[in-house]
Parts: structure tokens; C-alpha cells; sequence
């Protein structure tokens, strides 16, 4: 009755075409932002900038990514947190090397790095495939977090290897190190992936992400009426590493502040955002940011629910947390394969019916 | 020489490592070749029941810490402490209740779909056993005793020792892995080639529909298949828990199975055993040869970019089924 | 609709942690899950149950009474982020026993005037009182370590230790590299020879390591594991017959289920300590009457007396008795994190102060200053006895060579002041 699209007319080809076609769609995207810009920076304080919302917004960056690599290209990778390491790696040594130019081209070079470390990588998915490409792409996982923890050039010839990072302003405000206030940390990331999920979807509906999925769906077939696997799958993976480098950039500049790569980077973390992106719905960029959300949130719900609600002891919490983590993946699966971005398009579908279902 | 000597005896000890890692691959390839399902969770599985096997033996009360935080009680032990076989047979039940549990819960629901929802699955199911074992059987680290000798063998290096002057390392518990995964490799053969549910589970494994068909129950077959990989699981907890004792770290090692699959093929028994050997011998002879060049520990990686490298010459493995595409 | 806002009011209760009220909180970030959550447990136990016995029996310090609010890290640096925010408000001093997550809180600590304290883990140079003004590794840190296992085997070799091979197994990651430097340094100075041998985390597989330790028959193997690499490496040394007399682990390498799963194998196994072990202090009788008796005791006073566990009581000694020093100092009760750091500065750990609290001998004699962030650095060696799975204290509390160390802290804390931008205090 409410959500409806009976009078919401098109008049053109870029209309039809529109992300939010119907109206209260478009209406309510412009009040998250209006909402995410306006409201959140003056009410974020420290404790939900990082236990929340700086690793959603981080982590909706990396799955968008890998998104683009699995969800739209098909190729399944197990090595983002190795790429996140790129990133994170790269804008140590660049905010290191070069104090005077800003944090944010920063970033975005280590985006770029991460892209050609990502291309390199990718070679491989032109002969392998599927799962083999999965183990393959684990290769980089611990190829890479071996290089950093090894070559001290890398961490600047630290004594343990720890990178730290230091401050660093964007418009007279600090982003980086310990002064950084939560609204700046949340700013900064809010804005990457403001840019980078408008980014992600004109990419995936334009030639580009029609040559990935056509890929996806079937690669001989793809190549027989003309898309190159190879631009195809390396600037997947180019495009793809772009993101998760940005991601790793921001993980540890942003919100860790220091980091050490076996541990901040390792192969759990190339699952969570695997995790992300199938809870969340392949080849969705709502499901990235679906999939960010519920397992982020989740387990500091969870904890928070049973130590801190329950009285429970932490260890028994944690474990219990395991479990219904666990759970919940395999009931999700079950439920509803193509994750939270499915559900809510059949939600959807309901409500336009609503109250009158034929 | 002394060199030379030193690297056979690298050589041969990473072919006994290869062993214990071809032990951890056979039950994901068992899995696989029967229901397309990547395990996951067989690293965790060999955890679950390595814990349970030390559970049942020193008789600790399960969900004992739960049920203290619940109801303030102090039940810990049920006091008495089982022979190993007994405790081994009592896991094996455990183990094949388990197989039928992840079945109607699991697997039953997820038929069709696709194999990386199925991965997804089983990654969830890691996940739940893993909090599950801790929460049955506590996080502490626990001393598995199933009487298997550990440490060198003496014979073997009087032996050597007296053949080339230079007396050569082998664990005796290595010795032991190695038979035992010979034996449970041939039981497996003998197994699929000459029982009436062997020949099922290979039809399975062919084609599923045709399976069907001819009246074959897809869900037994599954069952069966689960509870032996949880069988090759606990060798598999048995023999890294001896040396390491039980504890959480012991779900990892699926991660050192993984590059043996590639290169063995996921669907080849064959395969898992001699891509566990190149691996074995591969990672420990390069630890050996360029880890001093290179700063060392390099083991972790060095199996997979092995894997890779040999996959893109051979994408299938070593003993994978040609891939064939058709549009 | 309403049930939706319900559902969401509860999520966003459920997501703040309740602040804490008046008492003095000191949050123990533990870990009793994920790979080293074996150990975790012991220590976070330890630490919980003296704070307990200090408000059965004496009703808190200075009558104020101790919160210990926990937090599960995992061993996470994501998670210990998280358990910081959601515990730092009103909270005065932070122990979260892992390299990783110390050093992503030294920067935090200093704009939220925290005190943070990491004996015997954690940034070496924050020893610099100048440099590091929130954080207090007393009273020995990985340096100390390494230099008197060094001096320890100098002595068992009358003094010389020129030509001698020495190699160093280490956990690969930024807790196993710190002594490397250290050790160089040492290698130079006696003249011995170090090979280094990095493990991989988590360190399930260390065969090869071990036919290079055969071959290469060093006289010595020192070791800074943690978690399962402990354990095997243990293994492993009992399986070339490598004789555990001359196989020292640092204190992190020292405890009970490190040696346990090598049963008879591990006998005369030697490691690090800074703390006592075992029950025989006569502070373990009032432990008895006021929280193991009563059941009050952290997780039912499983792991009570072992290594780790008596490292984590040690440390929460230390935070109350710089507590103490605070109210003294500040002459109220109710202190604030900078109180805090002050009577961490003017902290005199005596013997005597030992043994008035019952646990004479448990830790070496130290005194803290503001330029001294890390006492004398002082540790003993203890050995393993597998017959009666105890650990025997066979030193007594040794000084490092503080003339190799000091000019090594000097350098790392410079370094890490120009990087962060801090200026040094005047002290």
C-alpha cells in the first residue's frame, strides 16, 4: 500500500535504467545518506566507531570487492587478506616515504598497487578453475604475509615488524594515529565507500560487468561470442584487489592504527569476507554491505548479549558464539542460498502487494 | 657426503611428514568423490575427534563448564579411565552419530546446490563443531596417549650408522603413521572394491543420478561416507594429537591438506597420497636447501606455490578426472 | 513495526557494554579461546583471582573495591580493539597479554591517559619512561630475557662462551623477533655464533627445524614460542635426544601444558621466569580461605599455582600495589589513571613488601622511576622436573647486561618518537 510504483512513470532509457527505479527506494537512499552524513558524525563516540561502524564500513569495501571477483567474474579467491596486507602495506610505505602528500592519494596509489599485485595473482584463474583457483588463490594468502613478515624493508627496519601508523590530516583534521576522533575516522571511510560502491555498481552494469558475468556463467561460451577471457578475468581481479587494497589501507591506517600481517591479515580474514559476500548475496552490492553488517555486528551482539545480558563467563560466551555463528551460516544456507540481498528482494516483492496478495 | 646424507635424510622424513598430511587429505577427497561436497571442516573434524577420543579415555564429563556456569555445580570427571581401544570404539560411535546428524540437518536440506554454497556449509559446520568441542570437552590443551612410541628409532639409526657412518633421524611415531596409513589405505581399497556398499558409494561417486536409479539410497551412501572421513579423522587426531597434544591448533592442519589436493586432484585416493609425499618431501628439501637463503619458514607457502605452479601446467592434478568443457 | 523498533532498541542495548560505577576498574582483556587460549586462560585466572582475594579479605584497596570487568581478545587484535573501547570508560590500567594488541594500544593510551602495563611481553623500549609515558613493562621485558639466558650460560661456562653455537627457534611474528637484535649484540660482544630458525604460526610442523638443529649440533637452543609451537618443539627436541638442559625457552615457553604433552621426554627442560611458581607462598593459604573454599575462585581454580596463572596473580601484585602507591601518593582512594601512573612511577617493589603480602621471593626486587619504565630487568631460570611435574626455581634473580641493552632501548624508543612525533619528557 505504502511501497508501491503505480504512478511512478519512466519517460526514458536512463530512467528505466536508474539503480532505485521506484520512487520510495530513491527517497530512502537519500535519507541514509542525508542520515550517514549529517547525524552519525555527531553522535558516533569511540566505542561504536570501532567495535561497529568503522569495520562495517571497512569490511563493505572489501566484500564489494571481492564481490566483483566472485560474485561477478566467478572466480572464487581465498586470498584477500593476503591483498588487504598489499594495502595496508603499501600505505605504510607511502605515508612513510612522502609525509607531505595526502592520505587519501595515498590510499588510493596503495589501491593501485594492490590492482597489479591482484593482476599477477590472477594469471593462474586463465588456466584453473574453480576450487583448484580457490587453493591456487591461498597461494598469495601465504606467499604474501610471509614476504612482509620477512623483508624488513617492508616494516622499515622495525625491530618487530610492527608497522605503526602515523598521523596524518585531511583538511587540518587528523584521520590517522591516536588523536584521530571518531567522527574524522568515520568521515574518511564513509567517503571511500560512498565513491568506491558508486563506483562498483556503474562498473558492474556497464560493458565491464556484463563481460564478467558472461564469464561467470560460462567462460567458453563467453569467449565464443567474443569477450576476451583474458581482459576479462585480470581486470576483474585488477578491479577487485583495487578495493580490498583500499580496504587493507583503511583497515590498518585508519581503524587498527598498527598492525602485525600473520595476525591482522591472515587467512581468517580472506574467509570473513568470503563469509560476507555469501551471507550477503553474490553479485549484490547491497548484499556486500548486508553481508558486512551481519557479521560484524553479530558477534559483538552476541558477546555483548551473553557476558554482558546473561552473566556467562567470557570463554564459555566465545565458544557459544562459535556455535551459533556456525549455526547461523549453515541456516542461512539452508534457507536462502543467495543470501540477505535475495531476501530482501522477495521482501520487497511482498510489500509492493501488500496488504492484498493475489 | 655428510651433505648428501643429510638431505636423504630430509628427504625421507619429509616423505613420513607427507604421510601425516596425506592422512588429513584422504578424508577430503573421500568426501568429495562421493557427494561433491569440499569438506572444510575435516581439519576441525579430526579436532572434534582427537577431543572426544581424550574425553571418553580420562572420563571427563561433557559440557562440563556449560552446565557449572548454568547451574553452579562442580561435575568434572566421571572418574574412571578407559582402555584405548575401548575409547577409540567409543568415538568411532560418536563420529558415525555425528555423520548422521550433519546429514538430516545439513547436507539433506543443501541437495542441488551449488558446490560453493555446499563449501560455505561446511565452513559454517567448522565453525559450529569447533565451538562445539570446546564447549563439550574444554579449550585446555590435552595429552593424547593412545600408546604409540614417539621419538627416534635407535634401530634405525644403529643401522644407518653402521651402513654410512652417519646415523639417520626417523620418529618412530612417523614409522607408525606410515603403516597405519598404509593399512587404513588398503582396508579403504579392499573396502570400495569388494563390498556390496564399497561398490555403491564408487557408483555414487560416478554419477549420482544414475545411482538413484538403480536403487541405491544417495543419503546411506552419504552417511557412510561422512562417518568414514570422521574415522580417517581421528587417525588423522590420533597421530598429530600425539605429537602436539590436543588442542585448537590441530584444526589447522587442513590447511597444509589443501595444496596436496590440488596437486593430487580432489578426487583421487592415488592422488592424496602421492601429492602428500611431493609435498612432504618438496616443502621440507626446499625449507632445507633455500629457507637459509631466504630467511626461512617457508614452509607454509611453499606447498601451495608448488601446487600452483604444477596446476597450471595441469589444471585437473595429478590424478584428477580430465576436465571437460562443453558449451 | 513495534516489534521491529523493539528488536532494534534491544540490539542497541545489547551493543553498549554498561559502563561501570565508582570502584577502581582494572578490565582484564584475556583470551581463553582460539589457538592460544590454553594459555590465556591460566594467566587471565591468575590475575582475576588475586583481585578477588584482595576484596573478600581486605574489602578492595584503601577501601575502594576492585572491578575486573573481562574481556575475550581471542588473541585478536580486531577483538582487542573492541574490548578497549568497550571497557576503557573509568577503567585505569590495561593488561591484554599479547605483543600484537600492546602495540596497537600504546598510541591509544596516551591520548586517553591510560595506563597500560605489559610485564614481560609487549614494545621493549617502552622500558623509556621518556618516550613511553603511559606504558610499564617491569619487570623484565624480552631484552632482559634474552641477555640473562646469555649471562645464565656464561656462567655455566665459566665466563666464555667464544665459539660456542647458540641457535634461536622463534615464534614468526613481531613476539618472536624481538630478542634477535638483543642476541646479535650479545653474539658480538662473547663471541659465540647465533643461528636464527623461525617457525611459521601456528607451528604444528617443525621436522625440518629440527634435523637442522641435529645437524648443525649448536650447544645451545634458545626458544620464544608460544601456543601449540611450544609444545612440539618440546616434542620434537625430545625426539633428537637434544639435551633439554641445554634447551632454555623464554618465560612465555615456561609453563606446564608446554612440557606436559612431552611427558618423561621433557625432563630437565629449563625456561625463564620473573615469578615464582607452585603453591608454597603463604599468600596460597588465604587465597584458599577467602576464593578457592568459597568457590569464588576464576573458572573453579583449575590452573591454581601453575607457571602462567602465578605470572598473571604477579601481575595484578604489581597493578595493586601500584594502586596503593597512588592513593598514597594522591591521598584519596578513589584514583585516576594519571594517579595511577605516578604511583606506577614511584613504585618500590622491596622484598620485604613481597613477603608482607605472602609471596616472599615471587618476584625480583625492583623500583620504577619516570624515566625507568622497566625496572632492572631481573629473571631467574627454572627447570622442568617431569617425575614430579613441577617446575624447580634453579637461579636466583640475575641482572641483563645492561650496558649491550640500554643503548638498544635508547635507539628503538628514539625511533619510535620521531616516527609518532612524540617529544621525550624531561626526567
Amino acid at each position: 500500500m505504502i511501497y508501491r510504483e503505480a504512478g511512478d512513470f519512466k519517460t526514458g532509457y536512463r530512467e528505466d535504467g536508474q539503480t532505485f527505479p521506484i520512487r520510495l527506494d530513491r527517497w530512502a537512499y537519500y535519507a541514509l545518506i542525508a542520515v550517514a552524513v549529517l547525524v552519525v558524525p555527531f553522535v558516533i563516540d569511540d566505542y561504536w566507531a570501532s567495535a561497529v561502524i568503522l569495520p562495517f564500513l571497512i569490511y563493505s569495501i572489501a566484500a564489494i570487492g571481492l564481490n566483483i571477483l566472485t560474485g561477478y567474474a566467478g572466480q572464487v579467491s581465498l586470498g584477500t587478506g593476503g591483498f588487504m596486507a598489499v594495502g595496508a602495506y603499501a600505505v605504510y610505505k607511502l605515508m612513510t616515504a612522502f609525509p607531505e602528500i595526502s592520505i587519501v592519494i595515498h590510499i588510493l596509489l596503495a589501491g593501485g598497487i594492490t590492482a597489479l599485485v591482484g593482476m599477477l595473482f590472477g594469471l593462474p584463474s586463465l588456466r584453473i578453475k574453480g576450487f583448484y583457483l580457490a587453493v591456487a588463490t591461498l597461494a598469495a594468502q601465504f606467499f604474501l604475509v610471509w614476504l612482509f613478515n620477512k623483508v624488513p624493508w617492508f616494516y622499515n627496519y622495525s625491530a618487530s615488524g610492527q608497522i605503526t601508523a602515523p598521523t596524518r590530516t585531511v583538511l587540518g583534521e587528523a584521520v590517522t594515529g591516536p588523536a584521530a576522533s571518531a567522527p574524522a575516522k568515520y568521515l574518511i571511510c564513509l567517503g571511500f565507500v560512498f565513491v568506491l560502491a558508486w563506483l562498483a555498481r556503474n562498473l558492474t552494469r556497464g560493458t565491464l560487468g556484463r563481460k564478467w558475468m558472461a564469464i561467470r556463467d560460462m567462460d567458453i561460451a563467453a569467449e565464443i561470442i567474443g569477450v576476451n577471457p583474458l581482459t576479462a578475468k585480470l581486470s576483474a581481479f585488477a578491479v577487485s584487489s583495487f578495493f580490498v587494497g583500499i580496504a587493507g589501507a583503511l583497515l590498518f591506517a585508519v581503524y587498527l592504527g598498527a598492525a602485525e600481517v600473520g595476525e591482522a591479515f591472515g587467512i581468517n580474514k580472506s574467509f570473513l569476507v568470503l563469509f560476507m559476500i555469501i551471507i550477503g548475496g553474490l553479485g549484490s552490492i547491497f548484499g556486500s554491505f548486508a553481508g558486512a553488517a551481519f557479521l560484524v555486528l553479530m558477534p559483538v551482539f552476541l558477546k555483548n548479549l551473553m557476558t554482558g545480558g546473561l552473566g556467562w563467563p567470557t570463554d564459555l560466551a566465545a565458544h557459544v558464539e562459535l556455535m551459533i555463528v556456525g549455526a547461523m551460516i549453515v541456516i542461512f544456507l539452508i534457507a536462502e542460498p543467495h543470501g540477505i540481498a535475495r531476501l530482501w528482494a522477495l521482501a520487497k516483492e511482498k510489500l509492493r502487494l501488500w496488504p492484498f496478495p493475489h | 657426503m655428510d651433505q648428501l646424507f643429510f638431505a636423504a635424510e630430509v628427504f625421507l622424513n619429509g616423505l613420513m611428514t607427507g604421510v601425516m598430511y596425506s592422512l588429513v587429505a584422504l578424508g577430503f577427497v573421500l568426501i568429495f568423490k562421493a557427494s561433491g561436497v569440499f569438506n572444510y571442516a575435516q581439519g576441525v573434524l579430526a579436532l572434534f575427534a582427537a577431543l572426544t577420543l581424550v574425553g571418553i579415555q580420562q572420563g571427563q564429563v561433557p559440557f562440563a563448564h556449560l552446565i557449572n556456569a548454568i547451574f553452579g555445580t562442580h561435575v568434572e570427571s566421571f572418574g574412571w579411565t578407559l582402555p584405548s581401544i575401548a575409547a577409540i570404539a567409543l568415538t568411532v560411535l560418536v563420529m558415525i552419530g555425528l555423520a548422521i546428524l550433519i546429514e538430516t540437518l545439513v547436507l539433506k536440506h543443501l541437495v542441488g546446490q551449488e558446490p560453493i554454497i555446499l563449501f560455505m556449509a561446511t565452513i559454517g559446520l567448522a565453525y559450529f563443531l569447533e565451538g562445539l568441542g570446546d564447549v563439550m570437552w574444554g579449550a585446555d590443551i590435552k595429552t593424547l596417549d593412545v600408546g604409540l612410541p614417539q621419538g627416534i628409532s635407535d634401530s634405525v639409526e644403529a643401522v644407518t650408522a653402521e651402513w654410512f657412518g652417519y646415523g639417520f633421524f626417523i620418529d618412530r611415531l612417523d614409522i607408525w603413521a606410515t603403516m597405519i596409513a598404509a593399512l587404513l589405505v588398503a582396508a579403504l581399497v579392499a573396502f570400495s572394491q569388494y563390498t556390496k556398499q564399497g561398490r555403491a558409494m564408487r557408483a555414487v561417486a560416478d554419477d549420482h543420478q544414475a545411482a538413484l536409479s538403480v536403487g541405491i539410497s544417495l543419503r546411506f551412501i552419504w552417511i557412510m561416507v561422512w562417518s568414514i572421513a570422521g574415522f580417517v579423522a581421528l587417525v588423522a587426531g590420533i597421530m598429530w594429537g600425539t605429537k602436539s597434544g590436543v588442542q585448537f591448533s590441530l584444526s589447522l592442519i587442513a590447511l597444509k591438506a589443501l595444496p596436496v589436493l590440488m596437486l593430487g586432484g580432489f578426487t583421487s585416493i592415488p592422488g592424496a597420497i602421492v601429492g602428500g609425499l611431493i609435498i612432504g618431501v618438496g616443502e621440507k628439501l626446499f625449507e632445507f636447501w633455500v629457507g637459509p637463503l631466504v630467511g626461512g619458514a617457508t614452509e607454509n607457502w611453499f606447498a601451495y606455490v608448488l601446487a600452483l605452479l604444477f596446476l597450471v601446467f595441469r589444471p585437473q592434478g595429478l590424478f584428477g578426472e580430465k576436465i571437460i568443457e562443453r558449451v | 513495526m513495534k516489534r521491529l523498533t523493539l528488536t532494534a532498541l534491544a540490539a542497541a542495548v545489547a551493543l553498549t557494554a554498561a559502563p561501570a560505577s565508582a570502584d577502581l576498574i582494572v578490565p582484564n582483556l584475556s583470551y581463553r579461546t582460539g589457538p592460544y587460549g590454553a594459555n590465556g586462560t591460566q594467566y587471565a585466572d591468575g590475575f582475576n583471582d588475586y583481585f578477588t582475594l584482595l576484596n573478600e579479605r581486605d574489602g578492595g584497596i584503601g577501601g575502594e573495591l576492585i572491578q575486573v570487568p573481562e574481556c575475550e581478545t581471542a588473541y585478536n587484535t580486531e577483538k582487542g580493539v573492541e574490548c578497549y573501547e568497550a571497557t576503557k570508560e573509568g577503567a585505569l590500567v590495561f593488561n591484554p597479554l599479547s605483543t600484537g594488541i600492546t602495540y596497537q594500544l600504546i598510541p591509544k593510551v596516551g591520548v586517553d591517559k591510560k595506563v597500560l602495563y605489559t610485564p614481560g611481553y609487549g614494545r621493549t623500549s617502552a622500558k623509556n619512561g621518556k618516550v613511553f609515558e603511559w606504558v610499564f613493562n617491569a619487570p623484565a621485558n624480552y631484552w632482559d630475557g634474552a641477555s640473562v639466558a646469555i649471562k645464565y650460560l656464561l656462567d655455566e661456562n665459566g665466563g666464555d662462551l667464544s665459539g660456542k653455537k647458540i641457535a634461536l627457534v622463534y615464534h614468526n611474528s613481531a613476539y618472536g623477533k624481538e630478542p634477535i637484535r638483543t642476541l646479535q649484540e650479545l653474539a658480538e660482544k662473547h663471541g659465540f655464533t647465533l643461528s636464527e630458525i623461525p617457525i611459521e604460526a601456528p607451528g604444528q610442523e617443525q621436522k625440518s627445524q629440527w634435523l637442522q638443529i641435529r645437524r648443525d649440533q649448536p650447544d645451545y637452543v634458545l626458544m620464544w614460542g608460544w601456543g601449540v609451537m611450544n609444545q612440539v618443539a618440546i616434542q620434537e627436541a625430545a625426539n633428537i635426544r637434544f639435551p633439554m638442559e641445554n634447551f632454555i625457552g623464554i618465560w612465555w615457553a615456561g609453563s606446564e601444558i608446554d612440557v606436559t604433552p612431552a611427558g618423561a621426554g621433557a625432563n630437565g627442560y629449563k625456561s625463564m621466569t620473573f615469578n615464582g611458581v607452585g603453591m608454597d607462598y603463604p599468600l596460597y593459604d588465604d587465597l584458599k580461605t577467602h576464593v578457592i573454599d568459597p568457590g569464588k575462585a576464576s573458572q573453579g581454580g583449575e590452573h591454581v599455582g601453575s607457571a602462567v596463572y602465578s605470572r598473571g596473580l604477579y601481575a595484578a601484585v604489581v597493578i595493586a600495589e601500584a594502586i596503593r602507591k597512588a592513593q598514597e601518593l594522591a591521598g584519596t582512594s578513589a584514583i585516576t589513571p594519571e594517579q595511577l601512573r605516578d604511583g606506577f612511577e614511584n613504585l618500590d617493589m622491596t622484598d620485604e613488601r613481597l613477603t608482607e603480602i605472602g609471596l616472599p621471593d615471587f618476584g625480583p626486587a625492583f623500583q620504577l622511576s619516570c624515566a625507568n619504565h622497566g625496572g632492572n630487568g631481573m629473571a631467574r631460570v627454572q627447570q622442568w622436573d617431569a617425575e614430579a611435574k613441577t617446575w624447580n626455581l634453579i637461579t636466583e634473580f640475575t641482572e641483563p647486561d645492561n650496558e649491550v641493552l640500554d643503548p638498544l632501548i635508547a635507539e628503538d624508543s628514539e625511533a619510535y618518537a620521531q616516527e609518532a612525533g612524540v617529544t621525550p619528557r624531561d626526567c
